[in-house]
């Protein structure tokens, strides 16, 4: 299987791709001088991009990193960090049925980002399939390139980094308003946030993450028995 | 030695990564139902994590001892406020950010 590159759906994925050019660079930006700021060059946060690529998952890497954290809680945390990614996927199923040798590449790069502009109909005539590769390679790059920029400045030490790891806090604080701001349903909130201050009280702050996640997902499982109806409401 | 567990840490986040993400087109063929607790857990886990993410990231924060704080508590209000009237990720991140580095390396 030949495949040249479709210069005018190349463009069209280019020009939707221009968001997540500008997100992903600076955020990209962002966790390269946070990783440089942990000791780690910009070879590690390009190859982060590359075989992690996941915004939240890679900020939270950099703790597991710096406190040199078991394999087993690394896994457990990137479990419960990328859950969504199942039901991303699961929703692709469909649409990326006929995908060929692009198909596991298609559902490995489906990032918040990415997910949403597949799903966003693109011009009249566009090949869809190349679109779609071409729109996730694309934001790929971006976060690579993002990365790697952000660990070269930060192992520059022209700046003074301190501070910098705020931009994980900031991070989360966003997409947590966004997420309550497009739900109606506030009690997996609360759960996520009681949980895991009652757990820092009681474990202490090197030791609550593993209970305080454990304790999170039995509590929404807990739950669920009580409020079956809400489970059917679709709001993606 | 913190060589190889960096590289074991970054693998396997990778691992679990590329299972949950690729994993589902081979579990789940499109014609069957997925089952339902999955659906739910994926449903209410994001918005659950995150906000224990954010207490994860005030951990080691100190409020009973000067600054009481006020770096953290500032630049978060920042964030919230600025992402209250722009909706966008991008400038409040920014703007949390440098306001947290201003403070903690030039006021207190």
């Amino acid at each position: 299987m030949k495949n040249r590159i479709d210069k005018q759906t190349l463009i069209q994925a280019f020009k939707a791709s221009l968001p997540t050019l500008a997100g992903y660079t600076v955020m990209g930006i962002a966790f390269g001088l946070l990783l440089a700021n942990a000791g780690y060059n910009f070879i590690w946060a390009g190859a982060m991009g590359l075989i992690i690529y996941g915004g939240t998952m890679q900020f939270v890497a950099v703790d597991l990193l710096s406190t040199q954290a078991s394999l087993l809680q690394t896994a457990f945390v990137t479990f419960l960090v990328h859950s969504r990614h199942i039901f991303y996927s699961i929703s692709m199923i469909d649409k990326y049925k006929d995908r060929g040798k692009a198909r596991p590449y298609l559902f490995y790069s489906l990032t918040d980002e990415t997910y949403a502009l597949v799903n966003m109909p693109p011009e009249e005539g566009v090949d869809k399939a190349k679109y779609d590769l071409y729109l996730s390679i694309l934001n790929q790059i971006y976060w690579i390139c993002g990365d790697m920029i952000g660990a070269l400045i930060g192992s520059l030490s022209i700046i003074n980094t301190e501070g910098v790891d705020f931009a994980m806090t900031a991070l989360f604080i966003v997409i947590f308003m966004e997420q309550l701001m497009s739900t109606h349903d506030y009690v997996p909130a609360v759960i996520g946030i009681a949980v895991a201050f009652i757990c820092l009280i009681f474990f202490g702050s090197e030791n609550f993450f593993l209970p305080a996640m454990i304790l999170i997902v039995t509590a929404l499982l807990f739950v669920r028995q009580f409020r079956n109806e809400e489970t059917d409401e679709d709001d993606k | 030695m913190k060589m190889i567990n960096s590289i074991l840490i970054v693998l396997t986040i990778s691992v679990i990564t590329i299972l949950l993400r690729v994993g589902p087109a081979w579990l789940f063929p499109a014609d069957k139902p997925t089952p339902k607790v999955l659906v739910y857990l994926s449903k209410v886990m994001p918005i659950a994590v995150i906000g224990m993410l954010i207490v994860y990231c005030f951990r080691e924060t100190e409020i009973s001892t000067y600054p009481h704080a006020a770096p953290e508590i500032i630049a978060a209000l920042m964030t919230i406020v600025s992402y209250l009237i722009k909706r966008s990720t991008i400038i409040s991140i920014f703007l949390g950010t440098v306001v947290y580095m201003i403070l903690v390396q030039f006021v207190f």
